[in-house]
């Protein structure tokens, strides 16, 4: 009989342990925070990575608030689509690439010329639909960042509005300011301030610790059914500099085909959007938790 | 006064008490450090840690405690495989005595003030002892090395069943001399870099390196030294393995020679990894080669012997497959110990080999921060498993009888291989599930997980609790543990 009762305890853990997510309501919220506004981040030095290094910017940039929505980002697509800017290759939204410089160096791969993803159509993980014609957002997630994109497709939606990608050190001096915090807001990380793993936000209901994104300039101060934020902009105003999602970044580096990505995820553990973590993936690779934002150069 | 004493002479001067000390030291850090990260942060309980023990936690000193943490704990199981080596390779009394006493303080003095140093705030006065610590370990080192030389005629091998040369030199002494002079080399490796540390030379952990085309000499001798100190704890363990079964025989004549070759090309190939990386990498392949059938031999050694005195004891002449599969499993601790390094290739070396060879076809297909759980679960489970057997090994070493060690040996390996599976499965997740999929994959194996080492840490604790207890009672078994120290102690 006690044997029966461990075993029977045991598989219903397993079982529990195993049990799918159960099927997902997305709640709805407007966070007020407009994902088309940009702000200007003034020319100075900063204090770069983990150990500070005084880092000159020489320049003012603009950089955007939020990272680029699945509304932006289907808009584009749709006005690409129909100008011919991109074409449908396979499963992907494709476009053209000029290709990197190639060293030869251990891991390397090579990048030549020619089309590459933009976007995956009707994956799984996308946010958008597609239906042979036009891109549609998948109903509630409007206000989301778009993921799934590839380095390609967000480069080619930055300059489709007349900016680039950041690079990283632009990234990291807007997410940081000019001292050394650890976080866009300030020393510590706690889930008022962000999305990440485990950090029970509305939109983990259903689907576990991993969580989903949520709505760009989610984490400033309102209450969401229930579930209080913290106002956690960066010093310059922008939201979601950590967690949410990765977010690609516009360096090259010598004899690395990868590029790098910032500012953690709802997939990752809190340590993972301190502001100076990397991350790094090819071009091509697209994800759940990867989004991006784009940045431009001030008009003299 | 005198039972204080006595105690303390039982903690601090015998074997069996000087290892109980290292791992309740080991104990006490990975229950109150461990609760800092993983599940254990997740269930609240860091925010209780870091409030109840008043931690100073700046989030831009987080690599560097991780690298402090991992030394001090390190260094206890140095001294632990060092007080093994004292009491089972012949050397002088006082020999054995200035070596246990140097690492002893050593290690203590590092392990408390270098936890002082990185989670209580930065006082350079606890930097000091943490690094005056580490030198006395490193003198402690040299010291056995000097009480291992093998070439002195004190020692020479007699008996034609064990590894030796024609002028009679052991061979198994010689691989444990080998082995204490490769690692106080691996461990001038790390403590080079180390010491530019705050000199220009910053605090890095290797996993986040992994893909950086460029690394610096220093970088590149960090990496090696974290490699090839791990590499040099397993074969010390493995060596005090040969030791406890009395390796003899064909196989030990093979095994030895393969070891000293295999530690010393490994060494050399990871001290070459600064200059020449490439070429490095083939000699570490080479020298594990050479090292790795020896270990494979020492398990069919061991667990041929452990059949075959199950069935002498039994006064049982002939025995058929399955009857041997029983005796061997009979006693968990002797099965245990070589079971686990059986195991650990399973969860380790093939996991291993197949990352290494399928490297830019698969695990450079993922983001850094999988490639990073992936490195970072593969050397926890080697670190784990070379605990495992350390704990199996000091049970049988105090003595656990009948179903005490029936019990204690069953959970460890239970526990532990559920744990490193599960971790396995865990790490390795990406090539199953895709991020969006992933969640009940990483239930499961963090259930599993957690319950296989709750369940290890819970016989570690009880085991523990108990020598505790056993401290209070006049005539427990730390008074016939330290009377049987004295005793061997007059026989030498």
């Amino acid at each position: 009989m006690k044997r029966a009762i461990v075993l029977l305890i045991a598989a219903a853990t397993l079982a529990l342990g195993c049990a799918a997510p159960a099927a997902v309501t997305l709640p709805r919220f407007d966070t007020g925070v407009d994902p088309s506004s940009w702000v200007r981040v003034p020319a100075g030095d900063f204090l770069m990575g983990r150990h500070g290094h005084r880092t000159a910017v020489n320049y003012d940039y603009e950089i955007m608030v939020t990272p680029v929505t699945n509304t932006q980002f289907a808009q584009y697509l749709n006005s690409a689509l129909a100008a011919g800017r991109v074409k449908i290759a396979g499963n992907f939204v494709a476009g053209y690439y000029p290709g990197d410089l190639f060293h030869g160096y251990r891991h390397e791969m090579r990048i030549d010329a020619g089309d590459y993803p933009y976007f995956p159509l009707n994956d799984h993980d996308s946010r958008l639909t597609f239906d042979g014609r036009t891109f549609t957002v998948k109903p509630g997630y409007e206000n989301h960042p778009v993921t799934t994109v590839t380095w390609f497709g967000a480069k080619a939606y930055c300059e489709s509005i007349g900016g680039r990608l950041p690079t990283e050190v632009e990234w990291e001096k807007a997410a940081r300011g000019t001292d050394a915090r650890p976080f866009p807001w300030g020393n510590g990380i706690t889930p008022a301030n962000a999305n990440y793993y485990n950090s029970h936000d509305p939109f983990e209901k259903g689907i576990g610790a991993i969580g989903n994104t949520t709505p760009v300039g989610f984490y400033n101060g309102k209450t969401y059914d229930g579930f209080a934020t913290v106002n956690s902009p960066s010093p310059y105003g922008l939201y979601d500099m950590a967690g949410n999602v990765w977010q690609w970044t516009a360096d090259i580096y010598k004899g690395v085909h990868y590029r790098y990505l910032r500012g953690g995820s709802h997939a990752d553990y809190g340590y993972n959007l301190r502001v100076w973590t990397r991350n790094s993936v090819r071009p091509d690779y697209f994800g759940p938790s990867i989004g991006f934002r784009a940045a431009r150069d001030v008009k003299k | 006064m005198n039972a204080l004493a006595r105690r303390f002479d039982y903690l601090f001067h015998s074997t069996r008490g000087l290892v109980l000390v290292a791992i309740a030291f080991i104990g006490l850090v990975t229950a109150i450090f461990g609760t800092l990260s993983g599940p254990m942060a997740d269930l609240g309980l860091k925010d209780i840690s870091v409030r109840v023990f008043g931690m100073q936690l700046v989030e831009a000193e987080r690599e560097a405690r991780i690298i402090m943490l991992y030394h001090t704990i390190a260094m206890a199981v140095i001294a632990i495989e060092t007080y093994f080596i004292t009491a089972i390779v012949p050397m002088k009394k006082s020999q054995q005595t200035n070596i246990n006493a140097a690492i002893t303080v050593g290690y203590i003095t590092s392990l408390v003030f270098g936890l002082l140093f990185a989670y209580f705030g930065r006082n350079f006065i606890f930097h000091g002892l943490f690094i005056f610590g580490q030198s006395l370990i490193f003198f402690a080192g040299l010291l056995l090395a000097k009480a291992l030389w093998p070439w002195g005629k004190d020692y020479r091998q007699t008996n034609p069943d064990y590894a030796r040369t024609r002028g009679g030199i052991d061979l198994e002494r010689a691989a444990f001399f080998t082995m204490a002079v490769c690692t106080l080399g691996s461990a001038l490796f790390g403590a080079i870099p180390g010491s530019m540390f705050g000199n220009g030379f910053e605090s890095f952990l290797a996993e986040d390196v992994v893909r950086e085309p460029h690394k610096t000499a220093l970088q590149l001798s960090v990496i090696g030294h974290l490699h090839i100190m791990l590499t040099l704890i397993a074969v010390a363990l493995s060596l005090i393995l040969v030791r406890w079964v009395d390796f003899k025989g064909w196989m030990h004549k093979v095994s030895m020679p393969l070891i000293i070759a295999g530690s010393i090309i490994v060494t050399l190939g990871v001290w070459l990894v600064v200059p020449f990386e490439e070429i490095a990498h083939i000699i570490i392949y080479v020298g594990s080669v050479v090292v790795m059938p020896a270990a494979l031999l020492l398990v069919i050694y061991a667990w041929r012997k452990f059949i075959r005195d199950r069935f002498a004891s039994l006064n049982i002449k002939k025995w058929g497959f399955w009857q041997g599969v029983g005796a061997l499993l009979h006693d968990p601790l002797k099965f245990g110990a070589f079971w686990q390094m059986v195991y650990m290739n399973f969860v380790v070396t093939f996991v291993g080999i197949f990352m290494a060879i399928r490297l830019d076809k698969v695990m450079r297909m993922m983001p850094l921060r999988e490639e990073r759980i992936t490195l970072t679960g593969h050397w926890h489970i080697l670190a784990g498993i070379i605990a495992t057997i350390i704990l199996l090994y000091y049970a049988d070493l105090s003595g656990l009888k009948g179903r005490v060690r029936q019990w204690f040996g069953w959970l460890v390996i239970a526990g532990s291989d559920l744990a490193f599976a599960a971790v396995t499965l865990f790490e390795t997740k990406r090539l199953y599930v895709t991020e969006s999929a992933q969640q009940p994959l990483v239930n499961i194996t963090m259930l599993l997980t957690d319950i296989g080492l709750i369940l290890v840490l819970l016989v570690l604790a009880t085991f523990l609790i108990y020598r505790l207890a056993d401290l209070f009672r006049s005539r427990g078994r730390w008074a016939s543990e330290l009377a049987e120290s004295r005793s061997e102690e007059v026989r030498q």
